[in-house]
């Protein structure tokens, strides 16, 4: 059973959020016989509950606490209240995910050598290297049960993905398959096989989608370990006069306040949370916020380069039948300048309802032009763009100067502008993706713009030196040494990969640096 | 809550020519929308009648789909005489907008442009305005999140009681 840890209990790594890093981690520790308190903002729904419709399901999983957004970006316009679609609920955004799970490629852990110089852009070196995760992601892959891995079989390919892949083959491309899935193919793991059903984004009610809610955190509960602490919303945290960090601050489901004490704290509440909680934590002896003596805390903002495709067919197509995300080209994702951007991107298939694809086919638009593309919904394919983008000093998560949440806390105003990089990126794969289904007869095609963010990085960067980010290669602050970053905010790049697998690669080597910092007393 | 109701029978031809018709179908009772052909009506509480008329004329001319009939509209655009009966400010900002309309139109009004083009022209006019993107915003969602109107775009919906499309079709395209 989940154990009960006391609020004094300053033994205890305090986890903030439950998602692919944070329910990891704590997965992780707990099996290493650490203790560990997880505290998420949002409540528990096990996947039984989760609810095949597009805007119900948006209500009981997604992050609504108001945020604004602005810079040059079309979301900041369309869904000013909304820059990212992520989630707020126990296994946070891996109950919403895809599923795709690809390692980042040699070149892009070293951006700045082999892109060299962009100007506006202020790229970096990971400070690790492929090499140096390769061990970790074999052990993701094999936790996550990733299809094409570990003689894991690949999942059968959809409507959507014989498509893709009638148009890809017809343009000569290489690669191209039903993907490197954490979808079960078959039953593994105490976790049945995908049935085809769709709504992946929604939650998989079948449990065959990999999520910390129903892996790690069941797994570390029973070590009697690992307590997740639901609807607990941390507000601050504490450090001492040495600075050191000893507890966080928390709101309960009924907004009331507790702190609990801590001998290690991680923070894992996506990039848009983590660096608010980091910069709302500021004090006297850190006017600037936590872990901020570098001045990069929220910085540095990247989304990835998105973007959609959608073409209409002679022919039904039922693209929303079986996994969201069924298939991907991976010939783009290489580094070619050639193409005139540095960089690569991935394209994957994508379906959404009815519903959801009124609301983001083409955000504001009415008309004609838009409803005669919605009368051949079933005769629609698409993909989705996800590329690598620049990561610029002004793409930042801000403190709102005026709006405060229900707990007196400044909410964070994400700002984002594209790099010409990213809009020459987006544009060669929108060429790409239209001439994919125009190769099999598509009769109209819909380049569509970017929705709200589901890749949130870079705002607490990973670097060697101590000036040039917020964490080193292993996660842990610069300045505060038992203070760690355990999600996707640590993105020193961004490359052209889905950073789930990359996020839980980083939690499992980290969660062994942390425990070894422990036992040797430097933490 | 909508209030769409299904009519026992139809109005006499008389009856219609004595209260006025909108467009070819819809017909302004007392508080209350009838579409005679179609056997049913909308009761309107906080919107004038002829508002809401033309909140459905509105509709069609924002997300024209020939293949949907006046009562999907009617249901999408019933929550803003809802909101209009909380909201004061609300119900300001969509009369006024629709007497907008009326004003840009001439003549009889918005509704009795025959038109869409003549009706859509007025409206590129206007779609930059808080009237406009609210009611926009709000159809996007009232009107596609109508689970009867799914089937008539050939989406499945929930499909988890099912078993999923393992079995249903998910790869059985057989044109490629």
């Amino acid at each position: 059973m989940a154990a009960p840890y006391d609020l004094k209990d300053d033994s205890v790594v305090v986890i903030i959020g439950s998602g692919a890093g944070g329910g990891t981690l704590g997965n992780e520790l707990a099996q290493k016989g650490i203790d560990v308190v997880i505290l998420e903002a949002g409540a528990r729904h096990e996947y039984e509950d989760f609810i095949n419709d597009e805007w119900d399901s948006f209500a009981q999983l997604a992050w609504l606490d108001k945020r604004t957004t602005g810079g040059g970006w079309r979301v900041a316009k369309d869904f000013p209240n909304l820059p990212a679609w992520i989630v707020k609920a126990v296994g946070g955004t891996t109950t919403h995910w895809a599923g795709a799970s690809l390692r980042f490629q040699d070149h892009e852990f070293k951006a700045l050598t082999n892109y060299g110089k962009v100007e506006g852009a202020n790229l970096l070196d990971w400070p690790i290297t492929l090499a140096d995760l390769e061990p970790y992601y074999d052990k993701a892959e094999d936790k996550m049960g990733v299809t094409r891995t570990h003689g894991i079989e690949g999942l059968p390919g959809n409507n959507n993905f014989k498509i893709l892949k009638a148009g890809a083959d017809k343009l000569g491309y290489k690669e191209c398959h039903t993907g490197h899935m954490a979808i079960n193919s078959a039953d593994r793991d105490g976790r049945m096989g995908c049935q085809q059903t769709g709504f992946c984004f929604q939650g998989c009610k079948w449990g065959a989608k990999w999520s910390t809610l129903y892996t790690e955190i069941p797994k570390g509960e029973a070590t009697g370990k690992l307590e997740v602490r639901p609807q607990s919303h941390v507000v601050k945290i504490e450090h001492d006069s040495s600075g050191k960090a000893t507890g966080v601050v928390y709101a309960d489901k009924d907004g009331k306040l507790h702190e609990q004490k801590a001998r290690v704290v991680a923070v894992a509440g996506n990039s848009i949370e983590s660096p608010r909680l980091l910069l709302n934590s500021h004090s006297s002896k850190f006017p600037n916020g936590l872990a901020n003596s570098s001045g990069h805390v929220g910085k540095h903002y990247m989304r990835h380069t998105t973007g959609s495709v959608y073409a209409i067919f002679e022919k039904p197509v039922h693209f929303y039948r079986g996994t969201t995300m069924a298939g991907i080209v991976r010939d783009e994702a290489r580094h070619d300048p050639s193409r005139g951007f540095v960089g690569g991107y991935e394209m994957e298939t994508l379906a959404l309802g009815i519903p959801f694809m009124a609301a983001f086919l083409d955000p504001g638009g009415w008309g004609r032009s838009f409803t005669s593309a919605l009368d051949h919904y079933d005769h629609m394919a698409g993909l989705w763009i996800v590329g690598e983008d620049m990561p610029q000093e002004q793409n930042a998560v801000k403190l709102h100067a005026e709006l405060k949440d229900d707990y007196g806390m400044p909410i964070p105003d994400v700002w984002f502008t594209d790099h010409p990089n990213d809009v020459a990126m987006r544009n060669h794969a929108y060429a790409q993706g239209q001439a994919i289904y125009s190769a099999v007869g598509a009769t109209r095609a819909f380049p569509t713009p970017p929705y709200p963010s589901t890749h949130n990085l870079g705002t607490n960067r990973m670097s060697e030196k101590a000036e040039d980010g917020v964490v080193d290669k292993w996660g842990q602050t610069h300045d505060i040494k038992n203070l760690f970053v355990s999600d996707g905010s640590q993105f020193t790049t961004g490359g052209a990969e889905n950073p789930t697998l990359t996020i839980v690669t980083l939690a499992i080597r980290q969660a062994d640096h942390i425990a070894s910092q422990m036992s040797a007393g430097a933490i | 809550m909508v209030t769409i109701y299904e009519m026992q029978a139809g109005l006499s031809r008389r009856e219609l020519l004595k209260r006025g018709s909108i467009g070819a179908m819809l017909v302004i009772s007392g508080s209350a929308l009838i579409s005679p052909r179609n056997a049913w009506g909308l009761e309107v509480t906080a919107l004038k009648p002829e508002t809401m008329a033309t909140l459905i004329v509105l509709a069609r001319d924002i997300y024209p789909h020939d293949q949907l009939a006046d009562r999907f509209y009617a249901i999408a655009v019933k929550g803003q005489d809802a909101k209009a009966g909380k909201d004061a400010a609300h119900k300001e900002l969509i009369e006024n907008g629709v007497a907008d309309l009326d004003k840009r139109a001439g003549g009889a009004g918005y509704r009795s442009l025959g038109w869409e083009d003549d009706r859509v022209a007025i409206l590129r006019d206007i779609e930059t305005t808080p009237f406009f993107q609210a009611v926009r915003g709000d159809l996007v969602v009232s009107l596609y999140n109508q689970k009867e109107l799914w089937p008539i775009f050939g989406y499945e919906g929930e499909s988890y009681s099912k078993g999923g499309y393992i079995a249903r079709g998910f790869n059985d395209i057989e044109w490629l």
